[in-house]
């Protein structure tokens, strides 16, 4: 079945997760005989497995599973037991922990359907979350349930499938709260058909949102309590995060079609390191303090941070990845408040940098852009 | 004879011996031992823990603490304060408490035993109390154990002090779990924690979640001693076993043998499961055993019960030992039924107790889904991690700040121990009292003033010794003006009152030594900047070099977060000063250098923005500050003074700098001879040209030549400079000025301001090539006299 779509799948420019991962999903389902809550696809164990990665056995034949989230297994498992108890999930942290990918991917493995998604923006308005008119048909047969355009909420509901809401606190409060009857007293009223969605079992609700984002719509306490809540962190270790950067740079670089670059993976630590030590405040021997900066400092920012330094590496140097190809994108990546963090990016490089014999040539580069 | 003999039998046999191998600290494992000594119901219990400790079991109560409550005494007559509350007066240990032993002659080599109500030796000592049946502690006795060499850790995994770590306060020694080993032995871990072994074959990754599933959480259920025994002895046959286990298993036996011998008839013996095997079934040769007793090292010892707390029994308060949970297993303890439901509720008070909203919903929510998670991981019922995920993530809303107050508060817990008054003396005093009498201070209630000269050694040390105890608030001696002005002469007034025993009781809790004591108080009472480098000057006084390290990066983490740079600037100043002339307390100058360098650098890095637009006050106290640090730069490493050079360079270039700093760095840098004579009249000219407000100038005028005055007696154009720009100031604005610039000469010597004034009044004579010189002032006797007046009146 994978060979007939591969081409088809080859042409898409990013297929779901549940087309990418079909045989992975297959193999668990054959492989999976332990109980299933009642509308899963697979067993809260397989999913954490599908999650984590693993190797499991199928139909005889032994079948790896690629780990889609890497970091804590605990995470995982509380994000699965709380689907599995019918509460809403709740996926917090900042811009670049995965959060959307492990919703997208928990939706895939746990209902096999990972596209029933409102994505939240300032925008969104009620109709997104519950139901919209044909207003064709609406005028031509007055309501009915035909005129009715159900809100992807509204189709898990019926479907007794999974529901994504993305960047749920950049939707206007008053929408968002429309969530709270669905959530409750899982049911959908349609009072102008004086009608109403019960939703099916295995309906459930995966949220993400942005807890470092500026100017947000914090969630009222009667949503946030029908939530249980999972912090997606940060990597937690320096070579976790250095194996994330390398890749999705590779990955990067391949889709920009820029040529290998050299001396790459010795700047990708020092970014890393950098970033890592700001965010936390303390240096990797941790025997000084740093403060932090305004910024995030995510890994998305690191991986862009490098594979700018590769853009200009290869378009205005020889090709080799040096200390000042990055200096300048790093630079502009931490100092986002000019005032405060400025101080920040100076005492760090008086009190670190300077101090690390290794890194002159990074010094150097910083002190020009900085100047 | 008859003790050989007895040792060739089955003493399993004939005096029946029952061995609970129990795990320290362990809720499932006191529930599990109350269960077998009721069943089993021995004349006699053996307890591991130090032999020379019987004297204190009778301290240990056999029900819960009896309390006294001792009413207020009597406002007197007349007086308006109000009567005192209520005091509350334990008559009975209330645990958690530890067994304190020290050494009589050296208080700081101390070693704990603490025993938290759920401890099973506890409960051990209790049913005994209850049943009225001789209890008795069977290992080494203290006197053996803190006899044995100083820097050498102790057995990995047992119930010895941990010297490894004398410094810190009261953390000498603890109770090392048998079956939770020291988790800063990894590798002696692997080697001898038998429960990670049989967890392994269990098929658990985390040895502790087997130990709970299998015991700990057990409500109700078999006897597990004698497959747990079983089981250990398996994994003893393969691991090797250190010298200092089997030294402590001798012992136990032969205490064991000693009990048979006097003829009881039912003997249980509590000890850590891992020594279970060796004392049951057939012991060793009795010769075997006293061979390895014989010839130990000994010290005079003195032991007590001292209160201890929940936080000191976990694992987060930085002992290398203990366990991470003591509330939680309290709770384990404590509770009958629907454990899992009543810890939710507990943590919900917590939270509440904290202003945090949780409702009923929440705690049905979070058992839902701890059960949920515990059916995901096949555990029979919900454990602590499953339970703190599912608070986390329901009650917390994922915040980890919310999940530290319910770990302090709940997990861990507060509860504090109580001993009664009439337990032994407490070490600290011990210490105090022989230092005194070291030191021949005597302890009388008479006041009289001691002057202390500190060249010779003895007087240092007993400088040294007051300072430590003004560190502590025990105000024996009080510091009191030095007659004489020398640095070498200190004056103290010397009185004890017998009500600084309290303050001794109190400081007690910091550690056994006054000098150990002294170092605990000084890190714990040091939270702000200036408090560190005041704690920093007081460690150095009373030459608590052990605490310099700790001050030390308590103060670099400090500096880190100090946003105000006029602190960071004035921490600079006593570091500095001591890197380079403190070696004669041997302080580590290396380590302060790194930590002045660091906050110099830090201030550095701030000080351009923090200079710019401050207004009078501040400014002029940022400019006190640079002054300080400017004057101990000279003792800081080249990098370091150029990189301040460099900043205030740069300060200087900036538009927006007030005159009180500017002026000043212009000052300092052309003394520093960083920048030239004549870049300096440069900016002296732009500051007094017409461009700039005249009392701005002032201030510039004024930061500018405060100091030495020879600046200006050897730069004729500075002066020239300056006194166009005085003749320039129109009449009403003068009037502003003019305390400013008094204020600029008012603290130069007579001599000086005369001198200076006779240039003024030679100026024309020295630039009479000037056409412009106002000729028909030269030599006017008025001038001179208001320059004069305006000079501070000494023309």
């Amino acid at each position: 079945m994978t060979q007939t779509t591969a081409p088809e799948q080859a042409a898409l420019l990013r297929p779901h997760a549940e087309q990418a991962f079909a045989a992975e999903l297959a193999g668990l389902t054959a492989a999976d005989d332990r109980p299933r809550p009642v509308g899963w696809q697979l067993s809260p164990w397989a999913v954490v497995t599908y999650l984590m990665g693993g190797t499991i056995t199928a139909g005889g034949e032994s079948l790896a599973i690629t780990p889609k989230y890497v970091g804590n297994r605990r995470l995982m498992e509380i994000a699965v037991a709380t689907l599995a108890t019918d509460r809403a999930l709740l996926l917090l942290g900042v811009p670049g922990t995965a959060k959307s990918w492990v919703s997208e991917h928990l939706a895939a493995a746990i209902a096999g359907d990972s596209t029933l998604l409102v994505q939240g923006t300032a925008g969104t308005s009620e109709e997104a979350v519950r139901y919209g008119w044909n207003y064709a048909r609406l005028l031509a047969e007055g309501p009915s349930l035909a005129a009715l355009v159900a809100s992807p909420v509204m189709v898990a509901m019926e479907r007794g499938s999974l529901a994504r809401v993305e960047e749920l606190t950049r939707v206007p409060s008053d929408v968002q709260d429309a969530l709270i009857t669905i959530l409750s007293e899982k049911t959908l009223p349609v009072p102008e058909l004086t009608t109403e969605v019960q939703a099916r079992q295995g309906f459930n609700v995966i949220a993400t949102a942005n807890d470092r984002d500026r100017g947000v719509n914090d969630l009222s306490s009667a949503l946030r309590r029908r939530f249980n809540t999972v912090v997606l962190p940060l990597p937690a270790s320096q070579d976790e995060e250095v194996s994330i950067v390398t890749r999705r740079v590779a990955d990067l670089g391949r889709a920009l079609a820029l040529p290998e670059t050299l001396g790459a993976l010795e700047e990708i630590q020092r970014v890393v390191t950098v970033f890592r030590e700001l965010r936390s405040g303390r240096t990797t021997d941790g025997r000084t303090q740093v403060k932090s900066p305004s910024g995030t400092l995510s890994t998305a920012e690191a991986i862009s941070v490098i594979t700018n330094g590769m853009a200009l590496a290869t378009h205005f140097g020889d090709g080799t990845l040096t200390a000042s190809d990055v200096a300048a994108g790093i630079t502009g990546a931490v100092i986002k408040d000019p005032v405060s963090d400025s101080i920040v990016w100076q005492e760090y490089l008086e009190t670190v940098v300077r101090d690390r014999r290794e890194w002159n040539d990074f010094y150097r580069a910083c002190r020009e852009v900085t100047s | 004879m008859t003790a050989e003999s007895l040792a060739d039998e089955d003493i399993g046999a004939a005096p029946p011996v029952r061995v609970l191998g129990i795990r320290h600290h362990g809720p499932g494992s006191a529930r599990a031992l109350l269960r077998a000594l009721n069943a089993y119901r021995p004349d006699c219990v053996l307890i591991e823990g130090p032999c020379d400790a019987d004297a204190l079991i009778g301290f240990v109560p056999a029900g819960p603490a009896r309390v006294r409550v001792v009413p207020p005494e009597p406002a007197p007559e007349g007086s308006d304060e109000p009567a005192g509350e209520p005091v509350e007066e334990v008559l009975d240990l209330d645990p958690p408490v530890a067994l304190l032993a020290h050494a009589v002659d050296e208080p700081a080599r101390a070693a704990f035993w603490p025993l938290a109500s759920f401890s099973p030796e506890w409960q051990a000592l209790v049913w005994a109390r209850q049943q009225e049946v001789p209890a008795r502690f069977m290992d080494l006795a203290t006197s053996l154990v803190l006899a044995s060499p100083e820097p050498e850790p102790p057995a990995e995994t047992d119930t010895d002090p941990d010297m490894s770590e004398p410094d810190e306060a009261g953390a000498a020694g603890q109770a090392v779990e048998d079956l939770a080993a020291d988790p800063q032995e990894p590798a002696a871990r692997l080697r001898t924690d038998p429960i990670a072994s049989l967890a392994e074959a269990a098929g658990y990754d985390d040895p502790e979640a087997w130990w709970e599933d299998v015991v700990e959480m057990r409500l109700h259920g078999e006897d597990p001693f004698d497959a747990l025994t079983d089981a250990i002895r398996e994994l003893r046959e393969d691991a090797g076993i250190d010298e200092e286990i089997l030294v402590r298993e001798a012992h136990m036996r032969k205490v064991l043998r000693a009990a048979s011998k006097e003829g009881f008839q039912r003997i249980a013996v509590v000890c850590g499961a891992y020594h279970a095997p060796a004392l049951t079934g057939k012991l060793p040769q009795v010769s075997q055993d006293n061979a390895r007793l014989r010839g130990l090292p000994k010290v005079k010892t003195q032991i007590t019960w001292v209160p201890w707390t929940q936080q000191r029994l976990s694992l987060s308060s930085g002992y290398g030992a203990g366990v991470v949970s003591p509330g939680w297993y309290h709770h384990l303890f404590d509770t009958q039924d629907q454990p899992v439901a009543r810890w939710l509720t507990q943590v919900a008070g917590v939270l509440r107790a904290n202003d945090l909203a949780v409702s009923s919903a929440h705690i049905i929510e979070a058992t839902r889904l701890a059960e949920t998670l515990a059916t995901m991981r096949g555990r029979p019922m919900p454990g602590l991690p499953e339970l703190t995920e599912a608070v986390w993530s329901v009650m917390c809303e994922g915040s980890d700040l919310v999940l530290d107050l319910v770990t302090a508060e709940a997990v861990v817990g507060q509860r504090l121990g109580r001993v009664p008054d009439t337990v032994p003396a407490v070490p600290l005093d011990a210490d105090l009292r022989a230092t005194a009498k070291r030191l021949r201070l005597p302890m009388k209630a008479t006041q009289r003033s001691l002057v202390l000269d500190l060249r010779k050694a003895s007087d240092l040390a007993r400088s040294q010794f007051f300072h430590r105890l003004q560190i502590l608030r025990i105000e024996w001696a009080v510091p009191a003006a030095a007659t004489t002005t020398g640095t070498f002469k200190e004056a103290w007034q010397v009185e004890w009152r017998p009500e600084l025993a309290v303050a001794v009781v109190d400081a007690a809790t910091y550690g056994t030594t006054v000098e150990q004591a002294a170092g605990a108080a000084l890190l714990a009472g040091a939270k702000t900047l200036s408090d560190l480098t005041a704690a920093v000057d007081q460690a150095l006084l009373a030459e608590l070099a052990l605490v310099l390290p700790e001050l030390m990066s308590a103060l670099d983490e400090r500096a880190a977060h100090e946003v105000d740079l006029v602190e960071l600037l004035w921490a600079v100043v006593p570091l500095a000063r001591t890197q380079r002339y403190g070696d004669v307390r041997r302080t580590d100058s290396a380590q302060l250098e790194h930590v002045a360098v660091s906050i110099l650098a830090r201030a550095c890095a701030g000080l351009p923005a923090a200079s710019a637009g401050l207004a009078g006050g501040p400014a002029g106290e940022l400019r006190k500050a640079i002054d300080e640090a400017h004057s101990v730069i000279a003792l800081l490493p080249a990098h370091t003074q150029q990189l301040w050079t460099q900043t205030l360079t740069e300060i200087i270039g900036r538009r927006d700098v007030p005159g009180v700093i500017a002026g000043r760095l212009v000052r300092l840098l052309y003394d520093a001879g960083i920048i030239s004579l004549d870049d300096t009249l440069g900016q002296v000219s732009r500051t007094l040209s017409r461009g700039t407000e005249p009392a701005l100038a002032a201030a510039w005028i004024e930061a500018f030549l405060a100091g030495s005055p020879l600046l200006l007696v050897h730069q004729p154009r500075l002066l020239e400079l300056l006194d166009a720009w005085v003749a320039d100031i129109s009449d009403d604005v003068f009037t502003d000025v003019l305390p400013m610039i008094r204020r600029a000469f008012g603290a130069w010597g007579a001599a000086d301001r005369r001198r200076l004034a006779r240039q003024v009044a030679a100026l024309g004579s020295l630039d009479t090539a000037d056409a412009q010189a106002p000729e028909d002032f030269l030599g006017d006797a008025d001038l001179l006299d208001v320059v004069g007046r305006i000079l501070g009146g000494a023309a």
